[in-house]
């Protein structure tokens, strides 16, 4: 599976993307967290742009602001200060009734499919969230069956065996597909990975990115992964922003920056990445 | 959840603590409706009367020696000199002229009709004279029961003829003997009475379950407090989370006895029933279920299946309802059972004092205790009075902790016995 995305990786047409209406941009967002001496600047000015089917990467180490940024991307938190333009208009999410609307066009899959999950519900209440919030409530029940299934099989799971589980019932890669399955229900915009495969194994990893990219096609969506390994950046983005203690260091084509960096960091964060058939530097860790 | 109780049960000490706990209140729901009294009706004379068995003093008199003397002289006589010697008639009139304000030199001793008179009229055995001390009071009723006994309790010994006319028989003597069946008035105290008269087995075992409403009341008053206040406080965070975080820490910062003391104290005894006392020990016990479900909250709503359910469209309250509380849920219902125990304790205490809920319809362990205590039970030795209710008390309350403690180490498995 692994290979089938390496195989897969065309390099895009920059030009072309760059023509691309976009979808979300950012000017100057900062996020700061407490006051006075307790200040701490997650975020830091960032400016992005993202084009409507980009898939973009945005990687850094641990406790670098890129989280804190999917969030305000979210409007699960605030921004301090700074604009979000959503499909070229200033975003607004004042109310509960805009935030709902806003989160039409915007979704996320989390990182741990064990915390993501409210383990007293049913996995059908998940699914059946969705088709309210596209405006399916009043659709008769044959035809919500039918769109869960249709959901389920796209991720290769089967709603007959699902219906009426609970999620502690699941595998964490049948956990992780499931939220997959979510977003095909709604279909979204832009879609938010945070470390999606990251506590799932190898196979189902491939899997997944198989699925978000497909995903990508058939709805055309823009996928920001969010990530600090490197290689999965590699593989699957057009574009990469790599992160440093809440500033963007370096922003360009996926060939661009793995293969030439140009920003210490990039370096650094490239040189950790073990490699099979080499010793593994650990001198910088 | 259903798992969840399951659960419960297989740990020991949740269940040992839960079979006192459902014995505790079968014995306090089914032993006060099969009893032949109510539980504040009053059956033998005031007095605390040690436990066992009691017969009516009308019965008896068949069999005592002494009492017989007394009825089976010649009534018309002079019936009283069998009963009082003129020493006890000084007495009399010594206590009439002294606490019944009986102007002096009214009575002598040789007028016995006048002073019994006066006696029946001004003497009230339930009335406990200032001055007096306990002993004397008590020789005092009983000299009383024994007057009254010889004064009206005139037994005759007859059998019906064919015309059905009573026939006086024979008199009887010290080989006389009845078969403990034939007395129709047996009654059995198992833990003796209280100071009214009144049965201690039913009035404690009705007092328990009294308690325990009480306790459930202000537990729920407490909990459903502290729950919404933590909810709403750690969800929105902010300034609302300060406001409710400032005012909580207010209570904590306040012993909460004191505040239920002054509280119960300025309702005065008319504002005191049952209902309200519950309701104020409710009142002031919410601050510590508030902090904690509040600290679990702010944790919980950071995760990602709360995100999620924000980003699936669904607004606040529900997100509260249905994302965060079945994960304190567990919590809560600790937090509920500690409370109940608290209360129960808060009541006796409370009570105790003269402040617990002011009410003659029913008992609770508290007033119990508090009744003893006006009542010298201690220093006339009826430790039946208050030693039984004590042990009620404690054990309610330990087999309440003894479930938190079981409950508490079901759903914290590091705090597990290895």
């Amino acid at each position: 599976m692994g290979d089938i995305i390496k195989s897969d990786k065309i390099a895009v047409d920059r030009a072309e993307l760059e023509k691309r209406p976009s979808v979300l941009r950012g000017d100057k967002v900062t996020k700061v967290f407490g006051y006075g001496n307790s200040k701490t600047v997650a975020v830091n000015a960032v400016n992005f742009n993202f084009r409507e089917r980009e898939v973009i990467s945005i990687v850094g180490e641990s406790g670098s602001g890129k989280t804190t940024l999917a969030k305000m991307l979210l409007g699960l938190i605030g921004v301090t200060e700074g604009d979000v333009y959503f499909k070229d208009a200033k975003r607004d999410i004042s109310s509960h009734r805009k935030k709902k609307e806003y989160w039409r066009g915007i979704q996320a899959v989390f990182q741990d499919p064990f915390s993501a999950f409210n383990i007293f519900s049913k996995i059908d209440s998940l699914l059946l969230d969705c088709i309210n919030l596209m405006g399916g409530k009043k659709f008769s029940p044959e035809k919500k069956y039918e769109m869960m299934s249709e959901a389920c099989s796209f991720v290769n799971l089967k709603y007959d065996e699902l219906t009426n589980k609970y999620p502690f019932e699941l595998s964490g890669g049948q956990m992780q597909r499931l939220m997959i399955a979510r977003i095909f229900l709604l279909k979204p915009k832009i879609l938010i990975a945070d470390e999606p495969t990251s506590m799932v194994d190898a196979c189902s990893r491939a899997t997944i990115l198989d699925m978000l990219m497909k995903l990508r096609d058939e709805v055309g969506m823009t996928i920001i992964f969010i990530t600090h390994d490197i290689g999965l950046a590699y593989y699957v983005s057009d574009t990469v922003y790599i992160m440093e203690q809440g500033k963007f260091v370096e922003v360009g084509s996926a060939e661009d920056v793995i293969i030439s960096p140009q920003a210490e960091y990039t370096r650094r964060l490239i040189s950790d990445v073990p490699k099979i058939h080499e010793e593994w530097d650990l001198s910088t860790v | 959840m259903f798992h969840q109780v399951k659960q419960a049960f297989r740990s020991p000490k949740f269940l040992v603590g839960f079979i006192i706990f459902t014995s505790l209140l079968a014995a306090a729901i089914i032993y006060p409706a099969l009893s032949m009294w109510h539980p504040l009706q009053i059956i033998t004379r005031p007095g605390f009367a040690p436990p066992g068995r009691y017969v009516n003093i009308q019965d008896v008199i068949q069999v005592r020696p002494l009492d017989r003397r007394m009825i089976l002289v010649d009534v018309d006589a002079n019936r009283l000199g069998n009963v009082v010697a003129d020493e006890d008639v000084y007495n009399m009139i010594y206590f009439l002229e002294t606490f019944l304000g009986v102007p002096v030199g009214h009575l002598s001793v040789d007028d016995q009709a006048t002073v019994i008179y006066y006696w029946n009229n001004y003497y009230d055995p339930t009335y406990r004279h200032a001055g007096m001390i306990m002993a004397e009071h008590l020789a005092w009723t009983r000299f009383h029961a024994q007057l009254q006994v010889a004064l009206d309790g005139t037994i005759i010994i007859a059998y019906r003829d064919e015309e059905g006319y009573l026939q006086e028989g024979a008199g009887f003597d010290t080989q006389d003997f009845v078969h403990i069946r034939d007395i129709v008035n047996v009654y059995h105290f198992p833990l003796g009475t209280d100071n009214f008269g009144r049965d201690m087995l039913t009035q404690m075992l009705s007092a328990m379950l009294v308690s325990l409403r009480m306790g459930l009341i202000a537990g729920l008053v407490a909990t459903s407090i502290g729950l919404t206040l933590g909810l709403v406080s750690g969800y929105l965070g902010g300034f609302v989370d300060d406001a409710i975080l400032f005012i909580t820490n207010i209570f904590t910062v306040i012993p909460g006895f004191i505040l239920l003391i002054l509280i119960t104290y300025s309702l005065g005894p008319a504002g005191r029933g049952v209902t309200v006392v519950s309701a104020v020990i409710g009142l002031t016990a919410w601050p510590w279920t508030c902090r904690a479900v509040r600290s679990q909250v702010l944790s919980l709503r950071n995760r990602d299946h709360v995100n999620l359910s924000k980003l699936s469209g669904h607004s606040m309250p529900r997100i509260i309802v249905k994302d965060i509380l079945p994960y304190v849920a567990s919590y809560v219902v600790m937090a509920l059972i500690l409370q109940i125990s608290t209360a129960i304790l808060a009541e006796a205490q409370l009570s105790m004092l003269g402040l617990g809920p002011n009410t003659a319809e029913v008992a609770t362990l508290g007033l119990m205790m508090q009744w003893a205590t006006m009542f010298s039970a201690w220093q006339v030795g009826a430790w039946w009075a208050f030693v039984p209710v004590i042990l009620a008390i404690a054990l309610m309350a330990f087999s309440l902790n003894l479930m938190n403690t079981g409950l508490d180490q079901v759903f914290n498995p590091q705090l597990r016995d290895s």
